[in-house]
């Protein structure tokens, strides 16, 4: 593992930003931490998939069905009695089992198959939720023990649970940006048969990639159908969500530290200002983004050099630039 | 110390592969010594590359067994092959495009080398140095020419630390005082003790290479041996240029006076 000077700075910066947000927690008022909750949560959703989006490059559209299965594995769980943070715990495990087998099938495949492979387990998964009533209450949806104490005490705790969940994220994204192992990911990503010739267990590193994503997603979904209290099969599963949290990191910029962070405060001020006064508009404003992230700035944020951006947009268009000669 | 060096480091026995019914590898079998240069040749779709591929666990055998170091590597998947020391460049090279070629090199140090990252940086420097790209290190591979990514491949084999280095047409696409540099690099490796196998077209790149040269033709292995005594061999002059150019020439060579 390499820690060097800007890795050292990127560290101070994204733990001095989760201990201000920690601090702040307390001067909020119920809407504030409302939405401090929410983009915690979204940051979680966006670090997850970093890792297998991001740095494995696998585009990955999965992140709602760990997020429900953690909902539902906490549900379930505190409604059998056992203890909240426990419950939480039992989600984490289950994320990342269930990412593990679902990942010896899926990561064989590449690409687009790939793509499609993980939205489809977000829609299966939907449907078992949906027709098996006697464990999840079906379509009905399912109650989950609302935690003892005033609203404003439980809200807090759920912003910090959050956050620190958060800071979980961003501490594992940044041992994986430096370690052998993100390194390895990163080769993936380029290439999978000149990775496996330097020596690199591509399978084996895809899947333990994949289950980190597994177990963040399905960890932030169990925070959150505590925090709820009732949750439903269309809540968890949904479709908008996987696709929003891909398209937030995309944004922010895949593959980098602070890119999913970056990604989700975007979001969730857009969400916040822009679509409370133009609800109608929300799918079509998204659609734009998209379109706009992908054709102009695909290494989003923090994976674009601006810098040589700005500097090719101000010197003349006849410096076309020479392809490398294949 | 002779007993150990005589030994071979590599063995191939009766090694064959069926693609949909062709026998691109056939029934081959064969032995490498510590620190020998070998040349692989023959002519196009004769096998060589489907050989390297089974040898680096890349293509699974339809039959035969492969012993490195005295065990079967047979079964082991690629990167444990590659961990075990057995490096391989690709005909057509396979950088990781957009890292800088330090980062490339490292790759190779890290994974198969069994270095910590900061020695990676090391040994990937040294290996850059030798292959002379140590100017170009924070560049991204994509950006290479073709001459220079051949040697990208092979700086990143080196730094896999290698007992055997399989290079297949390393030196295809240069120009003639590229190869010259080549071949010294080539030389120089050998040197450290590592066995080499080049697959190789050009017949000059062969003789300034190898001692001993195996011709395979239709996937199986028709001519081995010194590589002078190999390249006059009449089945390999027919294997490459067929049988009425084979009898034309071995005429006029026996015309010739001696």
């Amino acid at each position: 593992m390499i820690f060097d000077r800007p890795a050292i700075i990127k560290l101070v910066v994204g733990v001095a930003l989760f201990m201000g947000a920690a601090i702040a927690g307390g001067l909020l008022d119920n809407y504030q931490l409302q939405v401090g909750t929410s983009l915690a949560m979204l940051s979680v959703l966006c670090m997850g998939w970093n890792i297998t989006g991001g740095y494995m490059g696998y585009p990955m559209l999965g992140m709602a069905a760990f997020f429900g299965l953690g909902c539902y594995i906490d549900a379930i769980a505190q409604v059998a009695g056992i203890p909240v943070v426990a419950a939480w715990l039992l989600a984490t495990a289950g994320g990342a089992l269930t990412a593990a087998l679902l990942g010896l099938a899926l990561l064989r495949l590449k690409g687009h198959y790939f793509a499609i492979g993980t939205i489809a387990i977000v829609e299966v998964l939907r449907e078992v939720s949906n027709n098996w009533e006697s464990l999840t209450g079906g379509a009905v949806g399912l109650n989950v023990p609302i935690l003892q104490g005033d609203p404003e005490t439980v809200g807090r705790f759920f912003y910090l649970a959050m956050a620190s969940l958060a800071l979980l994220a961003f501490l594992i994204t940044i041992v994986i940006d430096r370690s052998r192992f993100g390194f390895g990911l990163r080769c993936i990503r380029q290439n999978e048969q000149a990775a496996s010739m330097v020596g690199i267990d591509v399978f084996r590193y895809k899947v333990a990639a994949f289950m980190l994503s597994g177990a963040l997603g399905s960890t932030a979904g169990a925070v959150y159908a505590s925090m709820v209290a009732f949750i439903e099969p269309k809540d968890a599963f949904s479709l908008i969500m996987t696709i929003e949290v891909a398209v937030m990191t995309m944004l922010g910029g895949m593959g980098t530290i602070f890119g999913p962070l970056a990604g989700a405060v975007f979001f969730v001020v857009l969400r916040e200002f822009v679509w409370a006064n133009f609800i109608n508009w929300h799918s079509g404003i998204l659609g734009l983004i998209v379109v706009i992230v992908i054709y102009f700035v695909p290494g989003g944020l923090f994976g674009t050099n601006w810098k040589a951006l700005f500097r090719r947009a101000a010197r003349p268009r006849a410096s076309v630039r020479s392809q490398p000669a294949l | 110390m002779s007993a150990s060096a005589d030994k071979p480091i590599l063995e191939l026995r009766n090694v064959s592969r069926v693609f949909d019914g062709i026998r691109a590898v056939d029934n081959v079998s064969l032995s490498f010594k510590a620190g020998e240069i070998v040349g692989l040749i023959g002519p196009n779709g004769a096998g060589k590359t489907t050989l390297v591929n089974l040898i680096s666990g890349f293509v699974r055998v339809s039959g035969g067994d492969v012993i490195y170091e005295g065990r079967s590597i047979v079964r082991d998947k690629p990167h444990a092959i590659a961990r075990a020391g057995i490096a391989r460049t690709f005909q057509i090279v396979q950088p990781f495009a957009q890292m800088t070629v330090l980062e490339n090199v490292m790759a190779g140090a890290i994974y198969a080398g069994h270095c910590g990252m900061r020695q990676a940086q090391e040994k990937a420097m040294e290996c850059l140095a030798f292959t002379k790209l140590a100017s170009f290190a924070d560049k991204p591979a994509a950006e290479l020419a073709l001459a220079n990514r051949k040697r990208l491949e092979l700086a990143k084999s080196l730094a896999m630390n290698p007992r055997i280095l399989m290079l297949d047409e390393v030196n295809a696409g240069l120009n003639s005082s590229e190869i010259d540099q080549a071949i010294a690099m080539i030389h120089e490796i050998a040197g450290q003790g590592i066995t080499i196998i080049v697959i190789e077209h050009l017949m000059r790149v062969v003789t300034a290479l190898a001692k001993r040269a195996v011709v395979l033709h239709h996937g199986a292995v028709v001519s081995e041996g010194p590589t002078e005594s190999v390249f006059r061999d009449p089945q390999v002059i027919e294997a490459y240029l067929g049988n009425k150019f084979a009898k034309h020439f071995a005429e006029s060579m026996s015309a010739m006076p001696s």
